[in-house]
C-alpha cells in the first residue's frame, strides 16, 4: 500500500484534497454549490474534445472549466446564477455528449475522467498537479479577505468598493483552474463530493472562517486517504467512498450540532 | 445534399416512439421547469436527474426495468434534501449538494460493479447521456402515466405554488403549509425529472426543465402565458432534435449520426442568449429568497 508506485497516489491525492478543501469552503460560503458542480462536471466534455484532437486532456479540461466558470460569471450579471448554471452546465455536456459520439475509440480514458483514475497517477503527473494546485492556493489566499468580505457582507463590500461581481468572477476562475489538473486525479464527479462534503461538515461545526477552513481541509484530507485505504483493500472504486464518506461527514456534524443545541438549550 | 427529411423519418418505429415520448417530456418539463425557475430551484432539479441516474445504474446492476431505478431513488433524492433541508437558499443548496455528492459516490459503485459484471463502458454511457432511439416501447405507459400524475400535481397546486415562493408570509396567513407544499412539489419535480432522464438523459432532461423555462419567463412574466411558451419552445426544440438527429446520419463523420441531445442543447441555450437581445423593461419574477440570498443592490 505504501509501495513506490502508490506514492504518486498518495500525494496526488493529498494535494487535491487541500485544494478542494479551500476551494470548497468559498464554494459553500457564498452559496455557489451548483457552480462547483457545474464547473469540474463541463471540464469533462472538454476532456473528450481534446481527445477527440488527439491534444493532452489537460488542455480540454482548461479551456472548459475556464470557459465555463467566465460564462457563468458573465452571463450571471443579466439572469439569475442558477439558470445560467443550470445552462452553461448543459450546453458544456451537450457538446461533450457530440464529442463522444464521434470518438467512440476513446470512450474508455474518458469515462476514467468521470471517475478518476487516481492509481494511475504518474510521476509525470504529479509536479504540475502540484504547481497547479499551489498557484490556485496562493490566488485563494491573496484574495482571502475581498473573497471573504463579498461573501459574508456584500453590503459593506459594495460600500468599500469591493466588486462583488468581481470577486465572483475572480473565485470562479479560480476554481475552474483548480479543477482542470484534478479532474484526472479523482474525476469530475467527484471532485464535487470532495469539495461540499467537507466544507458543509466544518461550515455546519463552526462559524469561525480560518477553523472552517482548516477544519475543511483537514477532513478533506482524512476522506481521502481514509477512501484510497478502502479502496485498495476491496477494489471498490475511489469514487465511492469519497462521495459516501463526504455526505456522512456533513451528516454526523449536522447531528452533533442539533444534540449540542438541544443540550445547551436546556 | 437532395432531401431535407431523410426517408423513412415517420416510418421508423424507433423515431415514432421517441417523438412520442419526446412530446410529453417536452410538455411536462416545459410546465413544471416554469415553477422551478420561479422558486430557484435549477439545482435541485438537475441534481435530481444525476440522482435518478443512479438509481438507472442501480436497476441495471439488479437487472430491473430501469425505470423503477430511475423514479426510486429521485424520488427517495428528493424526500432526502427535504429532509435536510433547510430553508433559507444557500442552506438548501449545500443540502441538495451533499445529497447529490453521496449519490454520485453510489453511482460510481454501481457503475463499476456492472462494468465488472457485462464489461463493457457502452451501457453506462447510455444511462448518463440517454438514447432517444433506445426507448423499449414496453415502458411508453408507464412513462405517460408518470408525467401525467406529475402534471396534474403541479396543476393542482399552481397557485399556491406561486404564492408560496414570490411570498411566503402571506402564502402563510392564508393558511398555506408552505414546507408539505414545498415538499410535494420537490416530488412532482423528482417524477418528472427521473421520467425525462430515463428517456433523453441527465443532460437533456436539465436543457428541457430549464432552458425553456427560463426564455418564457424571460419574455412574458404572466406565469400561465410562461408555461405556454416555455412548453412550445420545448417541442419545437425536441422535434427539431430528434429530426436533425435522424438527418444526420448522412452527415460527415458518416454513419455515425450526432446526438438528439447536442442539438436540443442547442437550440434551448440558442433561444434564452436571444432573449438577451431583447431591451429589458420591467425586472424579471424573482423569489424573496433570492433577493435575500443576493443582498446587494442591482
Amino acid at each position: 500500500m505504501f509501495s513506490s508506485l502508490m506514492l504518486n497516489t498518495w500525494i496526488a491525492a493529498s494535494v487535491v484534497a487541500v485544494i478542494a478543501g479551500v476551494t470548497g469552503f468559498f464554494a459553500v460560503l457564498r452559496g455557489e454549490t451548483f457552480a462547483a458542480h457545474a464547473i469540474p462536471n463541463g471540464a469533462f466534455a472538454g476532456a473528450a474534445g481534446a481527445s477527440l484532437l488527439g491534444i493532452n486532456v489537460i488542455w480540454g479540461l482548461a479551456v472548459f472549466a475556464i470557459g465555463g466558470a467566465l460564462g457563468i460569471g458573465a452571463l450571471g450579471r443579466k439572469a439569475r446564477t442558477d439558470v445560467v448554471t443550470a445552462l452553461t452546465l448543459v450546453l458544456m455536456l451537450g457538446l461533450g455528449a457530440l464529442f463522444i459520439n464521434m470518438s467512440t475509440e476513446y470512450a474508455e480514458e474518458t469515462y476514467s475522467l468521470l471517475f478518476g483514475e487516481v492509481y494511475g497517477v504518474s510521476q509525470n503527473e504529479v509536479l504540475p498537479i502540484a504547481g497547479l494546485g499551489v498557484v490556485a492556493i496562493v490566488l485563494i489566499i491573496v484574495a482571502f479577505r475581498p473573497l471573504m468580505l463579498t461573501s459574508a457582507l456584500p453590503e459593506i463590500a459594495d460600500a468599500r468598493g469591493v466588486s462583488t461581481r468581481r470577486a465572483e468572477l475572480y473565485f470562479l476562475v479560480v476554481m475552474g483552474l483548480a479543477t482542470s489538473m484534478t479532474v484526472p486525479v479523482v474525476g469530475a464527479l467527484l471532485m464535487f463530493s470532495l469539495m461540499i462534503g467537507p466544507a458543509a461538515a466544518a461550515r455546519s461545526v463552526t462559524a469561525r472562517p480560518g477553523v472552517a477552513m482548516a477544519l475543511s481541509v483537514a477532513i478533506a484530507l482524512v476522506t481521502v486517504w481514509v477512501s484510497i485505504v478502502m479502496s485498495y483493500h476491496t477494489n471498490w472504486p475511489l469514487g465511492f467512498f469519497v462521495g459516501v464518506a463526504g455526505a456522512l461527514f456533513y451528516l454526523v456534524s449536522r447531528g452533533t450540532r442539533g444534540v449540542v443545541r438541544v443540550a445547551t438549550s436546556r | 445534399m437532395h432531401y431535407i427529411f431523410a426517408p423513412g423519418l415517420l416510418s421508423s418505429g424507433p423515431v415514432r416512439t421517441a417523438l412520442l415520448v419526446g412530446t410529453i417530456v417536452a410538455i411536462t418539463s416545459g410546465v413544471i421547469g416554469v415553477f422551478t425557475v420561479i422558486r430557484g430551484q435549477s439545482f435541485a432539479g438537475h441534481s435530481l436527474a444525476d440522482i435518478a441516474t443512479t438509481g438507472g445504474s442501480g436497476a441495471f446492476l439488479a437487472e430491473v426495468n430501469q425505470f423503477w431505478g430511475f423514479l426510486i431513488a429521485g424520488v427517495v433524492g428528493a424526500l432526502i434534501m427535504e429532509g435536510i433541508g433547510v430553508q433559507r437558499r444557500r442552506g438548501r443548496d449545500v443540502a441538495t449538494g451533499v445529497v447529490l455528492g453521496g449519490a454520485l459516490g453510489l453511482a460510481a459503485l454501481f457503475l463499476y460493479l456492472g462494468t465488472q459484471q457485462s464489461s463493457t463502458t457502452g451501457a453506462s454511457f447510455t444511462i448518463l447521456f440517454g438514447s432517444m432511439f433506445v426507448i423499449s416501447p414496453d415502458t411508453v405507459p408507464a412513462l405517460i402515466a408518470s408525467g401525467v400524475v406529475a402534471l396534474l400535481v403541479v396543476a393542482l397546486l399552481s397557485r399556491m405554488l406561486l404564492l408560496s415562493a414570490l411570498s411566503p408570509d402571506i402564502a402563510r396567513a392564508r393558511g398555506i403549509n408552505v414546507r408539505l407544499v414545498g415538499i410535494v412539489y420537490l416530488v412532482a419535480l423528482a417524477i418528472d425529472v427521473s421520467l425525462s432522464a430515463v428517456v433523453i438523459g441527465a443532460v437533456l432532461s436539465t436543457a428541457l426543465l430549464i432552458g425553456p423555462a427560463a426564455t418564457a419567463l424571460r419574455v412574458t412574466r404572466s406565469p400561465g402565458r410562461a408555461m405556454a411558451v416555455s412548453a412550445v419552445t420545448g417541442l419545437i426544440a425536441t422535434w427539431l432534435g430528434i429530426w436533425l438527429a435522424y438527418d444526420s446520419y448522412y452527415w460527415p463523420p458518416d454513419g455515425k449520426g450526432w446526438p438528439v441531445s447536442f442539438f436540443v442543447v442547442a437550440f434551448v441555450v440558442v433561444c434564452f442568449l436571444l432573449t438577451y437581445a431583447r431591451r429589458r423593461r420591467r425586472p424579471p419574477l424573482r423569489s424573496p429568497h433570492e433577493e435575500e440570498a443576493e443582498c446587494s443592490p442591482a
